[in-house]
């Protein structure tokens, strides 16, 4: 059932993006670490990481694109999912460091000394294990998004109200964070990572092992949001973004299928987020910045939004560019040629990259045909 | 019809009694009282903000009256309920606009609607069975729209949109049919093909309609409520209504 389920759906595009993934988490990790330095071929480990973190953002576009393409859901506060899952899997590395902090505590973080604590807090309790942490890493933003989207959806919040508050939601764990007695490392966060599960978080093969292992959860997340979207509750979930009170009076409690989609899609950034901490060092507040979760959007609008591939292309590309643009004398303009980018993609490509590919490419195929007098739903 | 006598209330299918709704300080519904026997098909009728399209919506729990008693099945009570949970319960509805989901095709429409668990776990693991696919298969073509099942619903014409909600409504096998201005932009050809399938359908289901078109009344040949001001002028045969001074005068104006 499982695999039928997985499958179900899959589409050209589907198995070629599933392919280069495949690809790519074999063959960078083994140019990384089997081609010298010099050879052509060669990735270098700084190249690698940098583009598994792009690879944790495609999750995460994913993730979006499931609640806002399909769902019709435009959560400005995915970002929040992501940090939390992030602060989860920063917890569990925290632990690993021991007594090899600065100040040598085999309990507490640095911080935690540094603020004269004299124990752990409560919450801290079980992040020293491996799977109690990857647990954490789904249950926290699950519980949170489950909690959160019971009061919201329960009182149809729906639009653009919906969205404020999902962006207040971003910006309260925000302050929150930033507060040491919150007992997460305030402004500093969670860093100087040693060790994840007995490997040296900065060696090459880890850091080539953790490539691959973003790779195999982007092509787990994709294969779920693919499984989800393409059975019937899909098709139901496409409904209630295209006329929620039909849905509703076709007896489907509507609260319910935006609470489901909308917390698999919070576990899914979760797991996006804990693979970030360990690629990128570091995890705090700042990453629940209220415009974190803006760009995800960006990304999503840029690739194509409601076709899960394009999400993920447009993380990698928006992220990409902003790469290439803000080092060098590019860089003071990189938010000036964000905004233009999404202004652009508006008003010219409002299928995103890969809808607009898409319709080129069946308009050069087929002879045109009565065209469905359909528009695409405004953005939501 | 008169007032229910003691024993009534279980008999007859749908029972509203004494029911009143204002929108800030506006009686949309005043007193309005109505019976609905099992198997009956009734047509609404009554001028513009005669509340019509808002004792629909207290029906399906859209709205919940301020006062009074709205009884389905004689013995459950519809203002306790939300609007899935009265559609689960047997009572379909169409809209005055035709509103069918744009981006999915025509059998997928259909199959939505379809009469099934509605639970996140069912829909999420469902297979068509070979008998649901019957069922579609026999409403597209009662419909008319077999062909077009792979076609999405977007890229209807009114008419066929029209057809294709009732076509829903049919798949939901409701054990009340609410169906608002079903004839609504249709040419007169297709007028008259609407009001053979709503008789069609009328015989092994309970039917309210509303509509503006006289002549698509009676066409149906049906008992005629009419509305005005929210609550019940006149009840009885069309052609007894329709001679009725009062409904003139309504209608009219004077």
């Amino acid at each position: 059932m499982i695999t039928r389920f997985l499958i179900q759906g899959m589409d050209k595009r589907g198995l070629v993006f599933l392919a280069v993934l495949a690809a790519l988490a074999i063959l960078v990790p083994l140019a990384n670490l089997l081609l010298p330095p010099g050879s052509l071929l060669h990735v270098p480990t700084s190249t690698m990481s940098l583009w598994g973190k792009y690879l944790c953002y495609a999750l995460l576009a994913i993730s979006l694109d499931l609640v806002w393409g399909y769902c019709g859901i435009l959560s400005l506060g995915h970002g929040a999912f992501f940090a939390l899952g992030g602060y989860a899997m920063g917890m569990y590395l925290m632990r690993q460091i021991g007594s090899r902090g600065t100040y040598g505590n085999p309990i507490l973080p640095d911080f935690m000394v540094f603020l004269n604590w004299s124990e752990l807090p409560w919450y801290w309790y079980g992040f020293s294990s491996f799977p109690f942490a990857m647990l954490m890493v789904l249950a926290v933003p699950g519980l949170l998004a489950f909690v959160f989207g019971w009061f919201a959806f329960r009182s149809r919040v729906t639009g653009v109200y919906l969205s404020i508050i999902t962006q207040a939601l971003t910006y309260a764990l925000l302050l929150a964070f930033f507060r040491n007695d919150m007992g997460f490392g305030g402004n500093n966060g969670l860093t100087d990572f040693k060790e994840i599960v007995g490997f040296n978080v900065q060696a090459q093969s880890t850091r080539a092992a953790l490539f691959s292992m973003t790779c195999i959860m982007l092509i787990a997340g994709f294969l779920i949001a693919r499984g989800i979207v393409s059975s019937k509750l899909g098709k139901v979930v496409i409904a209630i973004r295209d006329a929620e009170s039909r849905t509703r009076f076709l007896g489907y409690r509507v609260d319910r299928f935006k609470l489901f989609v909308f917390t698999v899609s919070a576990c899914m950034a979760g797991v996006a987020g804990a693979l970030y901490v360990p690629q990128v060092g570091i995890i705090n507040p700042s990453e629940f910045a209220p415009a974190n979760s803006i760009e995800t959007v960006i990304w999503v609008a840029v690739g194509g939004r409601g076709t899960l591939v394009g999400a993920a292309l447009g993380a990698v590309v928006v992220n990409y560019a902003k790469t290439v643009f803000t080092s060098g004398f590019m860089a003071p303009y990189w938010l000036f040629a964000l905004g233009a980018l999404f202004v652009f993609v508006t008003i010219f490509m409002p299928k995103g990259i890969l809808g607009t590919a898409q319709d080129w490419w069946t308009r050069r195929k087929a002879p045109p045909e009565p065209s469905p007098a359909a528009e695409p739903a405004p953005a939501e | 019809m008169n007032a229910p006598v003691p024993g009534a209330l279980t008999s007859s299918l749908l029972y509203l009694d004494g029911v009143s709704v204002s929108f800030d300080g506006f009686k949309a519904i005043r007193g309005l009282s109505l019976t609905i026997e099992p198997g009956e098909m009734r047509a609404i009728i009554g001028p513009n903000g005669a509340g019509k399209t808002t004792m629909m919506d207290i029906i399906t729990g859209k709205t919940k009256p301020d006062v009074g008693t709205v009884m389905f099945g004689g013995s459950v009570d519809l203002t306790k309920l939300d609007e899935a949970a009265i559609a689960n319960l047997g009572i379909g509805r169409k809209f005055q606009k035709p509103t069918v989901f744009d981006f999915h095709t025509i059998e997928d429409n259909i199959l939505l609607a379809l009469k099934s668990k509605r639970t996140v776990t069912r829909t999420l693991f469902w297979r068509t069975a070979a008998a649901d696919a019957k069922r579609i298969d026999d409403i597209l073509g009662i419909i008319k729209l077999g062909d077009a099942r792979d076609r999405l619903a977007g890229s209807l014409s009114h008419g066929q949109k029209q057809w294709l909600e009732i076509g829903m409504l049919l798949a939901q096998d409701p054990k009340l049919l609410l169906v608002d201005e079903p004839a609504a932009g249709m040419t007169d050809g297709e007028t008259a093909e609407t009001a053979v399938l709503l008789k069609e359908i009328a015989r092994d289901h309970s039917v309210i309609v509303v509509e503006h078109d006289m002549g698509f009344i009676r066409e149906l040949g049906v008992k005629v409520t009419v509305l005005h001001e929210g609550s019940v002028l006149a009840e009885g045969p069309l052609d007894q209504v329709s001679a009725n001074e009062r409904v003139v005068e309504v209608y009219l104006g004077r």
